[in-house]
């Protein structure tokens, strides 16, 4: 069956979404990645969704969905690199995404993560030391 | 008003909702629409073409090239004979869903096109039209 391939990155797990996919797919992955926590005890999943064109409701509420059961599992969750005309589109459409913390690329992404784990990287580590 | 071009897609698997979702973007790039423009009409034909699937039991989507007085539009009729929506009012209301979606398909989607028309009656089938102008 086709999957959604999940990398594991130290305690993190990563998701790039690169093709549009059909709503079994999308119900695969949040099945794959819950069950992926759990086993992995990962504390943060990274979902790259910057290939994605649309978001609509389904999609939507399984990025939800995948960011609430990732909480119950003790693990924080960031939704990085959507194109602004999704965005833009997600409004109007009236989907908030409740619960869901967004960044604009993985860079930005892995930095809230550590932060919701009280990791700062080694880099904001030593400018705290020197403010 | 006459369709510039036209053709009918069948919805009967979520692989088609894929192929409608394409079928949207390519004809709005034809419609000449802006990427934020393809963005929603390609959102709106998402929703409804689950909405036909899921809720109507699978049907089709006809897609409309139109040009009037200069401007191009796109237009998207999705029937079904499926069991009809029995209260129009509340089935288009934010977050009301008989299933178990977020209730933003009917109402998030109408707000995404320039026209929206729905027609629907009960044991008969549901008709969702939805055009969007340059
Ligand atoms: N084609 C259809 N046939 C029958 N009922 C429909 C159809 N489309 C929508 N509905 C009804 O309208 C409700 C709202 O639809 P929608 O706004 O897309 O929300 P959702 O799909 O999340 O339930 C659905 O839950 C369903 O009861
Ligand atoms: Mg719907």
């Amino acid at each position: 069956m086709e999957r959604i391939p999940i990398l594991k990155m130290g305690d993190f797990l990563l998701v790039t979404i690169q093709v549009d996919m059909h709503d079994r797919l999308a119900m695969t992955l949040q099945d794959d990645l819950t069950e992926r926590i759990s086993r992995t005890g990962a504390h943060g999943v990274l979902i790259d969704i910057s290939s994605l064109e649309i978001v609509d409701s389904f999609i939507g509420r399984m990025l939800a969905n995948i960011a609430g059961m990732a909480r119950v599992l003790d693990a924080a969750t960031v939704v990085v690199g959507m194109q602004p005309a999704v965005a833009i589109t997600l409004v109007e459409l009236g989907l908030e995404l409740p619960g869901v913390r967004t960044a604009l690329d993985v860079d930005k992404g892995m930095r809230v993560l550590r932060h919701a784990l009280g990791r700062p990287t080694p880099q904001e580590a030593d400018a705290g030391a020197e403010g | 008003m006459p369709a510039l071009k036209d053709e009918m897609l069948p919805i009967r698997a979520d692989s088609d909702i894929v192929l409608v979702r394409q079928a949207a973007r390519s004809w709005s790039i034809d419609a000449g629409f802006s990427l934020v423009e393809q963005t929603k009409m390609v959102t709106a034909a998402s929703e409804l073409a689950r909405n036909t699937l899921v809720y109507g039991g699978g049907g089709t989507v006809r897609l409309e090239a139109l040009e009037e007085n200069g401007r191009r539009g796109l237009r998207l009729t999705f029937e079904d004979r499926g069991p009809g929506i029995p209260d129009l009012e509340l089935a288009l209301r934010d977050g009301f869903s008989t299933g178990t979606g977020l209730g933003l398909g009917l109402s998030g989607s109408r707000r995404l096109v320039n026209e929206f028309s729905i027609e629907s009656q009960r044991g008969e089938g549901t008709r969702v039209v939805i055009a969007r102008w340059r």
